[in-house]
């Protein structure tokens, strides 16, 4: 059997699981996998200039491909460093594994240099950690961390190795397990028989059903499958933010965003529906509005993989726990062999009609002068000249809201945010993540001024690797979405959220090798937008000043019900 | 409602303090909780008690199940069950008092398992009201020095088993 040492089967491990990039930056306690790592080349380390942003990277890439993200990092500050993006994949079920060094066994406890408790800290937002005690348990250690992170509601899952159990110098036998099994992990993944069938009788008796899909939904895959049902169902669907994508954004069955910042007539579906069928979502407060006065007439059907979703928030008529693709697909089957259409179609008619009613709202509807770019146009101009096919990776803020009301996703995977834990600083180092893993794509950042520096040393990165991004930074000079609330909540006190040392973003980018515009004219955005788009091998960073009073609307009342919502400024739904 | 809540454990570094934290991250408040080794050396259980409603139970032992570490959830008070609690209690027991802390552990079937000169150490084994019980009927004539409760322990009553 072949002897290694435990930072070389640390390495080895990875190769063997079939990874190819790792996000990382050494240090004191991880110095001995550097090594490894340098002697074998198949493996490409991306080094990043920041923890937070490796792990962001893997993020990214993570989101984009379906893969696991892996990240490598020192004790002590490099571990603490990568919390916050930790945080971020826990709470929108990214796959991660984030392997950490740690001091010497013999110093654990002590406050050793570079000490820090990694698997406390990172406790309440990893979906499991391992602390390595014998190097032997290394190989099965990293086949438990990858199966963890990738299978059932994934996660994120933190290694941290004690720098003596990875000495060069000490020799073990090295196995890759080919698989595992751990007793007290076993996710269900096929559905209850007897929960589909009521489910789908619920849905075909239903004469207002929706179907609500989420984040869960691009995980397991299953757009295809609520496609087919929403076509031959003929049932209307809408999204949360974490969801868009799994259902084409274009087609004419999609009703759009819903929640807090969703569109008029997704949140009116909602609240006006007798069937709601989620798929892959948890009811988040920023899509359920006031869960008092939610969706006073909907029954619920909820598919989610992980039991405690269920039922958390809302109370669910239905559950049923299983991948939502094998869930769809015993339904669909059911509808194939008995022929089942829906049972009142006209009331599905009058269904559609009333949708209608609330499209012609139009609540995404806004105005555009010569004077100021609106951020509005800038996400539409963005579209249209990358026909709707382009990854979008985005920061959080208003340009966030924006991104995703005016850039209609017709695939999953293509819109990279984060959703659950809010992350400004996301969007660069996800973008390059997501750019690693499809050079041959056209990868967008949505930043702002405020989320783009909280990131902004990536740019060195992006150099030093030629990660050709373009960068779309709506820059008001505020802090957009606090100014937001501010002028709603706080009668327009902008308490600390105006910006009035904003750099020349053009000359850093410059200063950092790339490429810098800065657009101000709407006249001239579309050319510059082309422009950029047409540098492939560059990384371009466009400054687009846009109009600094803008807010995203429509925006859901506090405290009210689905339908009650802000359309603009000074009208109410 | 306070319900006990049965657990089965890999006994693995950090396990408990993924269920302990579980607790105090989602906002449930424990009561009580015991753990210690099985007959089975690669587990651990534990009890705890908890205040909580249907709803907030579900919960409970949803989130406790998603725990890695977690093999086996049980409500055990959703059906008959035993359950004991031990408290060690040290009172003054001087002059008349002395005799009357005796007589009270007798009837409470405590056990008088220290002794100086002054004190009574009583260790009393029982459910959790019999243990306050005593506890308060100590404190109406005698001076209560210092209380070491166990918490709560317990198991299913009749064939019912938790295993791996």
């Amino acid at each position: 059997m072949e002897k290694l040492s435990g930072a070389s089967m640390v390495v080895r491990s990875l190769i063997d699981e079939g990874v190819k990039h790792i996000f990382g930056y050494p240090g004191g306690s991880v110095l001995d996998i550097y090594d490894a790592l340098h002697e074998k080349s198949n493996i490409e380390h991306i080094l990043v200039r920041h923890e937070q942003a490796a792990v962001h990277m893997a993020d990214g890439y993570a989101r984009a491909t379906g893969e696991v993200g892996v990240v490598l990092v020192t004790s002590g500050p490099g571990a603490t460093n990568t919390i916050t993006g930790i945080a971020t994949a826990y709470m929108d079920s990214i796959p991660l594994v984030v392997i950490s060094g740690q001091v010497p066994s013999s110093l654990i406890g002590n406050d050793a240099f570079q000490e820090c408790d990694m698997i406390g800290i990172s406790r309440p937002v990893v979906k499991h950690s391992f602390l390595v005690t014998d190097p032997r348990d290394i190989p099965a250690i990293l086949k438990k961390a990858f199966y963890i992170a990738s299978s059932g509601r994934p996660g994120p899952v933190v290694i941290d190795i004690p720098k003596d159990c990875m000495n060069p110098a000490v020799l073990y036998d090295y196995q890759y397990p080919e698989d595992i099994s751990m007793r007290s992990y076993n996710p269900t993944t096929s559905g209850h028989k007897g929960q589909i069938r009521r489910g789908l009788q619920a849905l075909l008796n239903a004469k207002k059903p929706v179907l609500y899909v989420g984040g869960g939904a691009v995980i397991s895959g299953c757009d295809a499958q609520i496609l087919a049902l929403s076509e031959k169902l003929q049932i209307p669907v809408v999204s949360t933010l974490m969801g868009l994508g799994a259902f084409p954004g274009t087609h004419k069955n999609s009703v759009g965003m819903l929640g807090m910042h969703g569109c008029y007539e997704a949140n009116m579906t909602m609240h006006n529906s007798d069937l709601i069928f989620g798929i892959g979502v948890r009811f988040d407060d920023r899509t359920t509005n006031n869960v008092e006065k939610y969706c006073p007439n909907a029954k619920i059907l909820h598919i989610d993989i992980d039991p405690s979703s269920i039922s958390k928030t809302i109370r669910v008529d239905i559950p049923i726990v299983g991948s939502a693709e094998k869930i769809l697909d015993d339904m669909l089957a059911q509808i194939e062999a008995n022929d089942y259409t829906i049972n009142d179609p006209a009331a599905n008619d009058q269904w559609w009609s009333d949708i209608a009613t609330w499209r012609a709202v139009d609540s995404l509807k806004y105005s555009t002068n010569d004077k100021k770019i609106k951020p509005q146009q800038v996400i539409e101009a963005v579209h249209k000249l990358t026909n709707g096919d382009a990854y979008v990776a985005s920061d959080v803020g208003q340009h966030q809201m924006f991104a995703a009301l005016y850039y209609p996703f017709n695939k999953p995977r293509r819109w990279i945010n984060s959703g659950g834990l809010g992350t400004m600083g996301f969007g660069l180092p996800a973008a390059l993540g997501v750019k690693l893993a499809m050079p041959e794509e056209t990868v967008i950042c949505v930043t702002g001024d405020g989320s783009i520096q909280m990131n902004i040393q990536e740019l060195s990165t992006a150099l030093q690797y030629d990660i050709p991004v373009i960068i779309i930074n709506l820059n008001n000079h505020f802090l957009g979405m606090v100014k937001q609330w501010q002028d709603m909540i706080y009668a327009g006190r902008h308490s600390q959220s105006y910006m009035d040392s904003v750099p020349d973003f053009a000359k850093i980018s410059e200063a950092y090798g790339h490429i810098g515009m800065t657009i101000s004219n709407p006249a001239e955005l579309e050319e510059g937008l082309q422009k950029a788009l047409s540098m492939k091998d560059r990384l371009v960073f466009m400054d687009i000043h846009v109009d600094e009073t803008e807010h995203v609307h429509p925006m859901q009342i506090r405290g009210g019900a689905m339908n009650e919502m802000w359309l603009s400024k000074t009208e109410k739904s | 409602m306070r319900r006990i809540i049965s657990v089965l454990l890999e006994n693995q570094p950090g396990a408990l303090s993924r269920v302990v934290g579980l607790f105090s991250q989602r906002g449930y408040n424990i009561e009580t909780l015991t753990v210690a080794p099985t007959e089975d050396k690669t587990l651990s259980r534990l009890t705890i008690t908890v205040n909580a409603d249907e709803y907030v139970l579900e919960q409970i032992e949803k989130q406790l199940h998603k725990l890695i570490d977690v093999l086996k959830v049980s409500n055990i008070t959703e059906s008959a069950h035993v359950e004991r609690e031990l408290a060690l209690i040290k009172v003054k027991a001087q002059g008349e008092n002395r005799e009357e802390v005796k007589r009270l552990a007798d009837i409470f079937r405590g056990q008088i398992v220290d002794v100086t000169q002054k004190l009574y150490t009583v260790q009393l084994i029982g459910t959790s009201d019999k243990l306050d019980a005593c506890i308060a009927a100590l404190a109406d004539f005698t001076k209560v020095v210092e209380i070491s409760r166990s918490g709560v322990v317990g198991l299913a009553r009749g064939e019912k088993a938790m295993k791996a």
